[in-house]
């Protein structure tokens, strides 16, 4: 079953045409892996997923419930409010920059959405933050405020905080960009670890020997459509286009 | 007149003072709020009423919107309507007062939450927005406390100026500190200018506990950046 839809979107930011026609979808249990040059709209592909942004043409669909569709002049029209807020709960996205709620702590930065908008039990929502936050090995920092936190730490949190809403995907855009690169590792292990544990996840990154390692499917974007896709053993040892051996290039030393 | 009786008289006229104090920050900081609303409405006509609101209030001296409000009413309504009895309730003078103040704060921190709430980077409200936090939600539990915080040193400026800014209303006679001050100031036999002395004391003290609790408060959000 696919759990994530797009067809043919098209996304322009006042006459900069940055999504061109793009199609692209992802089966439950599957992590797919979006590389690609600076601007080549990554992130607005991410946030159009994420309903952050706006799609002009194309139909976005989660399971069996569309979040915008076209009309028959292929404009995309979207769903009610409540809808989309329903549509809100499949799906998790972490920050380059965490976005974590600085005034909060790091168990109630986990436990304000499932409590304010799933309505959930405080008493069950606390069990299942603390054992998130286990699993992220910082059960010990559930009392400390982000800015007590480092850089990997407060990713971590950003992580705990998208997985405690159960969602059926987690979107993560370069979550490990603004970390020092003694950090990186610590959130890159986590996010393997989720990949072994079947969670659906798309992850925008630089990080080539993570993504070969970790993804399904690896897409390459350039200038805002998708040059190239396939495995990660098609895609970084064997590229089809001068493009994409062009930007791998740039990574090999 | 002894320098004991003037301190009590003086005293006993602060009391008047404190309550404009208080009550103008009762009033001015919810309608402030309020005020905020109206200026990032998405009706057009209310958010330029208010933008008007916000420049007269601060383009113009409060001493002479406390006297528009406090004759306003027995000037304007014989006018508009001709004819029609009316009567201001009999502690007018002191209304008015609160009302010019509430009105003119306002104002003043309207702008101050503005620039409070503006500074609250994007990424705070994308991240409730795809938690599935309502805009309403996302208003009062991730953006109010985090302005809160922010706005203190702006509006401990704005509430210490209040303080001093009570005096004004001895334009339109109002029975406050200073205009007690004045009062006895002239009296036969009176401490003279020593009561002037004595009222700005009155008046640092006052101010001075009043910055002593702000920083209770910024000390107290202190525990996140
Ligand atoms: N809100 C916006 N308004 C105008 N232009 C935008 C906006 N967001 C993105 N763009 C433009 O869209 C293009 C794609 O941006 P995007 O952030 O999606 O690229 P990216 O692939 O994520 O790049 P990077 O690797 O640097 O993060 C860029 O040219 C960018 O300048
Ligand atoms: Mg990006």
């Amino acid at each position: 079953m696919s759990i994530l839809t797009m067809s043919n979107i098209s996304k322009s930011f006042d006459g900069l045409d940055v999504l061109k026609d793009i199609s692209f979808s992802v089966e439950k249990g599957e992590v797919v892996s979006i590389i690609g040059p600076s601007g080549s709209g990554k992130s607005t592909l991410l946030r159009c997923a994420t309903l952050l942004e706006t799609i002009d043409n194309g139909s976005i669909r989660y399971m069996n419930q569309y979040a915008a569709k076209e009309n028959s002049e292929g404009k995309a029209v979207y769903s009610s409010k409540s809808e989309l807020r329903k549509i809100k709960s499949y799906f998790g996205l972490v920050f380059q920059q965490f976005n974590l709620f600085p005034h909060y702590t790091v168990l109630k930065n986990v436990m304000e959405a499932p409590i304010v908008v799933q309505k959930r039990p405080r008493h069950e929502v606390e069990n299942e933050a603390m054992e998130i936050l286990r699993k992220m090995g910082l059960e010990d920092k559930a009392d400390a405020y982000p800015w007590q936190l480092s850089g990997g730490q407060q990713q971590r949190v950003g992580i705990a905080r998208a997985l405690a809403l159960k969602p059926e995907i987690i979107f993560f855009d370069e979550p490990t960009s603004a970390l020092d690169p003694e950090l990186t590792g610590e959130v890159l292990k986590v996010i393997r670890q989720l990949a072994e544990d079947n969670m659906t996840m798309v992850i925008v990154t630089h990080e080539m020997p993570f993504a070969k390692a970790v993804s399904d499917r690896v897409l390459f974007m350039d200038g805002g459509v998708v040059v190239e896709e396939g495995t990660p053993e098609e895609l970084f040892d064997n590229p089809q286009t001068e493009r994409t051996r062009q930007f791998l290039g740039n990574y090999q030393q | 007149m002894s320098v004991k009786i003037m301190i009590l008289e003086l005293f006993k006229a602060f009391g008047n003072t404190a309550l404009i104090f208080v009550l103008t920050l009762l009033g001015s900081i919810p309608l402030g709020l309020l005020v905020y609303f109206g200026r990032k409405s998405r009706f057009v006509l209310l958010r330029g009423f208010i933008k008007a609101y916000i420049s007269i209030m601060r383009g113009t001296p409060l001493m002479l919107q406390l006297m528009m409000v406090f004759y306003g009413p027995s000037l304007l309504i014989p006018l508009l309507f001709p004819g029609v009895k009316f009567s201001l309730p009999s502690n007018w003078r002191f209304t008015a007062v609160i009302i010019a103040f509430v009105i003119n704060y306002a104002a003043y921190f309207c702008e101050i939450f503005r620039a409070g709430i503006e500074s609250i980077p994007k990424g705070q409200y994308e991240a409730a927005d795809v938690l599935g936090l309502t805009k309403s939600q996302t208003f009062f539990r991730i953006i109010l406390p985090q302005m809160v915080k922010r706005v203190i040193p702006p509006v401990t400026n704005e509430v210490i100026t209040l303080v001093k800014d009570t005096s004004l209303s001895s334009a339109i006679g109002t029975v406050e500190m200073f205009t007690k001050a004045k009062q006895i100031a002239v009296a036969p036999k009176s401490p003279g200018m020593l009561t002037f002395v004595a009222a700005a004391v009155f008046y640092y003290v006052f101010n001075y506990a009043v910055a002593f609790l702000m920083e209770r408060i910024e000390k107290k959000l202190d525990y996140y950046r």
